[in-house]
């Protein structure tokens, strides 16, 4: 049985937490700001981050569950 | 509808012609208008030069969010396909960056749904940018330039 969830980081946010990506357990976890921090209890949750649960973006008081992926970036420049 | 994230060098009009000739056959007749937009890199930007680039993107959601944005325009507009190729990886001034190619009956269709594909992929397709400056310095792209330009 899943008990965890998958947290990625992309580009500028990546190289500031110093990791691509972890698992933490899901457990008393409610939303994506709270995955943000319990992931990095010393970061403040950037202004202008942008969030995605299961590759949907998603407001950052939106729900999470065990199993999901919650991905944290910074504004997109591509194009 | 075709979504092509590459990680080697494309030839846009060579995707264009290779797209109309194998998936477009039985549009014959039925096009009237093809709205092209090619974005390629700059050797500049915010006043330095930059002598190459790494663009990032997160697989899946990019290719996700990339088929949300046509859906969203075929819903909207009377389109009869559409092609986007994006590069990833290191890429160097004067290659192409994004390809935005939409086939209509008509042009008004065709020039109003590549515009508002590429300016959406500007703002929800997860892609990032790393500039190489010719300093040697690294810096990530922090915005894009405004699509729309004022008189």
């Amino acid at each position: 049985m899943i008990m965890s969830i998958k947290v990625r980081y992309f580009a500028s946010l990546k190289d500031r937490v110093g990791r691509a990506e972890q698992t933490i357990d899901s457990l008393g976890l409610s939303t994506v700001r709270s995955v943000w921090h319990v992931a990095n209890p010393d970061e403040t949750l950037p202004d202008n981050i942008l969030a995605a649960v299961n590759m949907d973006y998603v407001d950052l008081d939106s729900p999470v569950k065990e199993g999901d992926e919650v991905a944290f970036f910074p504004p997109v420049t591509g194009g | 509808m075709l979504i092509k994230i590459c990680p080697d060098g494309f030839d846009p009009w060579q995707e264009i012609q290779a797209y109309q000739q194998n998936a477009l056959t039985e549009l014959i007749g039925k096009i009237g208008a093809t709205s092209v937009f090619v974005g390629t890199m700059r050797d500049f930007n915010e006043g330095d030069q930059v002598k190459g680039m790494t663009l990032e993107h997160y697989p899946g959601m990019t290719e996700k969010q990339l088929a949300k944005i046509v859906a969203e325009a075929q819903s909207q507009w009377q389109i009869l396909d559409a092609l986007i190729v994006h590069r990833v990886g290191a890429i160097l001034p004067d290659e192409a960056i994004v390809l935005v190619a939409v086939w209509s009956s008509h042009r008004g269709e065709a020039f109003d749904a590549s515009r508002n594909i590429m300016e959406a992929l500007k703002s929800k397709a997860p892609f990032w940018k790393k500039e190489q400056l010719d300093s040697d310095q690294e810096r990530w792209v922090s915005k894009n330039t405004d699509g729309y330009t004022t008189c």
